[in-house]
Order: C-alpha cells, then structure tokens, then sequence
C-alpha cells in the first residue's frame, strides 16, 4: 500500500533552478526554426510536383526564418560575442551542440537556395543547397524539442515521448500558414492538406502529452502556460477553417485564405510560447519536482 | 547506448590514463553547527561577490539559493519536537515558544527543550554523470583528473543549458559577465595539494575533503555511530553509485528526509533518457517529411 504523499520543502523554495533562456528569444526561435525546417521541405517537394509559388515561398520562408532564428539565438547567449564557441565541439550528448550542427549548415544551405531563387545565379547550385536545406530540416523541426526535454524541468522533461511530435506539426502547420498567405488558388491544395495534416499531428499529439503526464503535466493546464495554449488551438482551428473554405479565385475568398495562413502562423508562434511558459513553472515549484521521485515517476526498472 | 555508456570512475571515463584519485566533499550536517565559514571562505578565495544582503526571513538562511556568486550555501531548519520521528516537520510556527513542548529524549541533534535544529553547508554534487557537463555545447564544463567538474570560464559562451539541466538547481549564469559559474571544488587549490577552501575554513570538520572511497568509508561509520546512539533518521544522501547521478563526489549526512533540506529526493541525470530523446526526435522528423510530401503530393498538378 502506498502511503498518502507528504509533502516537505525548504521554505518551499525551488529545489532546481528556472531556465536562464529569455523570453521572446527562445521561444521565437522554437517557432523559426520549426517554419524554417518545414519550409524548406516543403519547398523541395513543391519542386518535385512543379508549383513554383510554393517552391518559391518555402525557400525565401526557409531562409529569412533560419536567419532570424540564429538572430535570436545568439541574442540570448550570456556572451554573444562568443557565438562561434557553439561549433568548437560535436557533443551528441548536447542537443544545443548537435542543434548547432544542424542550424548553421541549414541556414548558410537556405539562405543559398533562395538566393539564387531570387538571382537566377547558379541555379544547379540553387537547387543542390535546397536538397541540404531539405535534409537538413527536418530534424530542425524536432530537435528543439529534445532541447527542452533535456532538462530537469518536470514539465519539459516528463514530456520527452510526444513533444517532438507536437514540434513536427505544429511546423508543418506553419509552412502551411506561409504557403497559403503567398501562393495562388491553383497551388492552394497542397498548402489546406498541409495545414489539416500538422494540425491534427499538433493536437492529437499535445492533448497525449498533457494527459499522460498527469500531475507532472499540470503547468500546461493552468495560468499563462493554458490561456497560450488555448489560443493555439482556437488559432489552428480557424487557420484550418479558413484554409478549407477560402478555396475560390475571387477577391472575398483570398482574404479567407489569408488570414487563415496567418492564423495557423500565430498558432504555431503562441503554442511554442505556451510550451515554453510552462517551464518556468514547473521549476519554481518544488512539488513538481519533488512528489513524481517520491513516487518513482521518471525511474527505470532497476536493472 | 554507446552515447551514454560510462564507468564508474568519472576521470577514466573521460579519457585520463593515470590519474589521482577521485577527490570530493563528504559533509557530515550532524556537527554542522551553521557558522557560514564555508560561505565565507568560499567568497574569499574565489573572489566572488556578495549578491545582496536582504533578510529572507528564513531562520538565519539569508543566502537563499546557489547562484553564480554563491557556491556554499548554508541551510538552516528550525524544529520542534523530534520525536525519533523521521517525519519531515515544517520550521517552528511563530507562536510555539521554546519549551512550550515536550523536551525529546531521544539523542537528537541539539534538542533544548522540543526545539532542534538541522544545519547543513550544501554545495555542488560534482555527480559521477553530470547533466551540466553533458548538455554544455562548448566544453566550457569539463571533468577534471580529480572526477570533479569545472567551467572554463574562457570557454563558457553563456547559453544557459546547464542551469535548467542540473537536478539540483546548482550552477547560474552570471547577471554581470555572462557566464556560467559553480563550485570548483577548488581545482586551483587541488593542484598545489590543498584542501578547498570551505573545508580548510570548517571548524568542526562538517566539511570533510578526500578521496570519495575513503570518504564513502568514513560516512557509512559515522552513520552506524549515530544509528548505535539512537539518532534513527541519520542516513546518508548521494553516496550511492546505483543512485539516478552515478553517486555524487560532494555528498551529505542528512538527518531528515532530503526535500526537507531543498534537495531532490531521487535525482537523475536528464542525458539518461537522451537517446530514446533523440529517437523520437528522428521519428518525428519522419512524421514531418511524410506528412509534407503527402500533402504536396496529393495537391500537385
């Protein structure tokens, strides 16, 4: 029989430290790098099915948000002169390390292939550095999530199973928002199947998350952390709305469109900010880090 | 698991051929008897400055909480009755006044009257699996000959990954300079053989130095000592290699359960579930590649 829980603190103080990560940095990174990744390969695709509007709005979608997000992670550093210290090592054990290995190949590969998209410079070339960019992003749609899982924040690191897989759509939903601000009603298809596919990965994905961490998952259920989350979803609902019934040629139902490809974009931005929110809190509490190893959650089987 | 395959000796798992033996702290908190000359002598002999003089109206616990100036940090919990109990008590409300309860027979620590106290100087772990070292991008944090781990802080570029991955709320980024910054266990003093300044400075050799086997030894008498004079709740925190850090190279004598002290009862080391991490990261990845050239897919013309 398991003996009701009692609960000690230290002047129920923190037992583990917050993140140091400032906000909006990373979470407007989270939320860049998974648009960047998912462009880029939703550019190459688009190349292979020939529709050049979409081809086109994944490239120059890749390169501006991979260029913003190194923006916006050497801002955050403690010391952004030394940003290049990122590539000093390869740890495997680092995700910020192995990210770093992504990140700078695929940016300096996006940042190519839409220049020469846009120039008409060396476009075997072009197109070479948007296969790299396509490799490339997929893992940057994921491996940030890895990065907020490897740590001893309960909230994050309890969520390990299904976060990459929160990541992965809520990207692809919003690749899908950028394609359907840009591209014409004729390549507007692929752009609605898009935006439906991330949005049912993003959700069905969240909500397993949520509840099988139970306890533990709480800080995404309550405060700022839910009422970000909410609007994600409400967000994605109408994103999705928008991009399945603004389908016509006329004036009326381009505005739909659009302003469901900007919808699915904020969803994506306030659901990474809402993932991230959730941290903080988990951490200062001592109870979300106490009670789960009281418990045994998180142990192995002894071996 | 090759990523994370790792022996027990944290310098020879790190690549040193010959080197002296793992060195760390074993703090006994059952003589500690909160001096703060460990905090003192660490802020000394590592120029660390103060950071901030306020009253936190936590009995005489005005540090708060590690951070990256503050490497020693002395605990205190004020009690009343100690029953045998090891039942966790909360400090003493403010209207129970000394001797308002029973005085405790038993040999708890200092027990005057019902009201005890629990002291203890807390430190960094130095843990035989690191988190912060793990997840550090740069190799600013590295394992030393000793097993014990440092930050370079030349190399430090300020990312803030070890601060939320260390289980104990440890190591901070410093507001002033950027960098992370923790407990060396005094790797300048270790080199010319002295003993860490919090432990040279400790008057009642709460703070012992020393090899960690040696260490590990002495613990597990002092422990049976304390156990044959009654004192039940003394148990020891950390020394186990089996524990979810591989052992920890500073660990404690406690005398009650360790949330009582801020300290994680079952840590573990968050890089333990990194590959089964990285393998969902990859499946993920997947998803998003399937799921794009689906879509496009079926959409093209």
């Amino acid at each position: 029989m398991v003996p009701d829980a009692q609960f000690a603190s230290y002047y129920g103080r923190p037992v583990i430290k917050e993140p140091a990560w400032k906000v909006p940095d990373v979470p407007v990174y989270l939320f860049l790098g998974g648009l960047a990744g998912a462009s880029a390969v939703m550019a190459e695709a688009a190349w292979w099915r020939r529709l050049p509007a979409t081809e086109r709005v994944g490239r120059y979608g890749a390169a501006v948000a991979a260029a913003g997000g190194v923006v916006a992670l050497v801002h955050d550093l403690g010391r952004p002169q030394r940003f290049l210290n990122m590539l000093r090592v390869i740890k495997p054990t680092s995700p910020l390390s192995v990210g770093s290995w992504i990140l700078a190949p695929f940016s300096g590969l996006a940042v190519a292939a839409a220049a020469s998209r846009a120039t008409g410079v060396l476009p075997p070339l072009g197109r070479l550095a948007g296969v790299g960019a396509a490799v490339l992003g997929a893992p940057m749609t994921t491996y940030t999530a890895v990065l907020l899982a490897d740590t001893a924040i309960p909230a994050w690191h309890e969520g390990h199973r299904e976060l990459p897989f929160v990541f992965s759509g809520s990207s692809m939903s919003a690749a899908a928002g950028l394609a359907l601000l840009a591209v014409p009603p004729g390549e507007a298809a692929p752009a609605r199947a898009l935006a439906a596919t991330g949005a049912a990965v993003e959700l069905a994905s969240s909500q397993w998350m949520t509840r099988r961490m139970g306890f533990v998952g709480e800080p995404y259920r309550s405060g700022r952390a839910q009422t970000l989350l909410r609007t994600g979803e409400r967000l994605t609902a109408a994103g999705v709305a928008g991009a399945l019934v603004g389908r016509g040629p006329g004036p009326v139902s381009r505005a739909v469109r659009i302003a469901g490809g900007a919808a699915l974009l904020g969803a994506s931005l306030v659901t990474r900010f809402g993932i991230f929110a959730a941290g903080p809190v988990s951490a200062r509490d001592p109870r979300y880090v106490v009670e789960p190893q009281r418990s045994g959650v998180g142990r192995p089987p002894v071996r | 698991m090759s990523l994370l395959d790792r022996g027990p000796d944290p310098a020879t798992s790190s690549g040193y051929g010959e080197h002296p033996p793992r060195m760390g702290f074993f703090t006994d908190t059952s003589v500690c008897i909160g001096c703060k000359a460990c905090e003192v002598a660490c802020k000394e002999w590592n120029s660390l400055d103060e950071d901030g003089y306020d009253l936190l109206g936590s009995s005489y616990d005005n540090t708060g909480a590690f951070g990256a100036q503050t490497w020693r940090h002395v605990k205190f919990v004020e009690r009343v009755d100690l029953s045998g109990s090891a039942a966790p008590m909360a400090p003493a409300e403010p209207d129970t006044l000394v001797g308002e309860r029973e005085p405790d027979g038993e040999g708890g620590p200092a027990g005057v009257d019902g009201l005890s106290w629990l002291m203890a100087s807390d430190v960094c772990k130095h843990c035989t699996h690191a988190a912060c070292l793990d997840v550090c991008p740069t190799g600013a944090l590295f394992r030393t000959e000793f097993g014990t781990v440092v930050v370079q802080d030349d190399v430090c570029n300020g990312c803030g990954y070890c601060v939320p991955a260390c289980p104990f709320g440890v190591i901070a980024r410093s507001d002033s300079d950027g960098g992370a910054h923790k407990c060396t266990l005094c790797y300048d003093r270790l080199g010319a053989g002295q003993r860490p300044a919090c432990a040279q400075a400790c008057p009642t050799e709460s703070i012992v130095f020393g090899p960690l086997d040696e260490l590990r030894a002495q613990a597990q008498r002092r422990v049976e000592v304390l156990h044959e004079q009654g004192v039940d709740a003394a148990r020891l925190y950390g020394e186990s290699p089996d524990d979810g850090v591989g052992g920890m190279g500073a660990f404690f004598l406690l005398l009650d359960e360790p949330e009582v002290y801020g300290l994680p009862p079952d840590p573990v080391v968050t890089t333990r579930d990194l590959p089964a991490m990285w393998r969902r990261a990859a499946l993920a990845a997947g998803v998003t590649v399937l799921g794009i050239a689906v879509a496009v897919a079926s959409g093209g013309r």
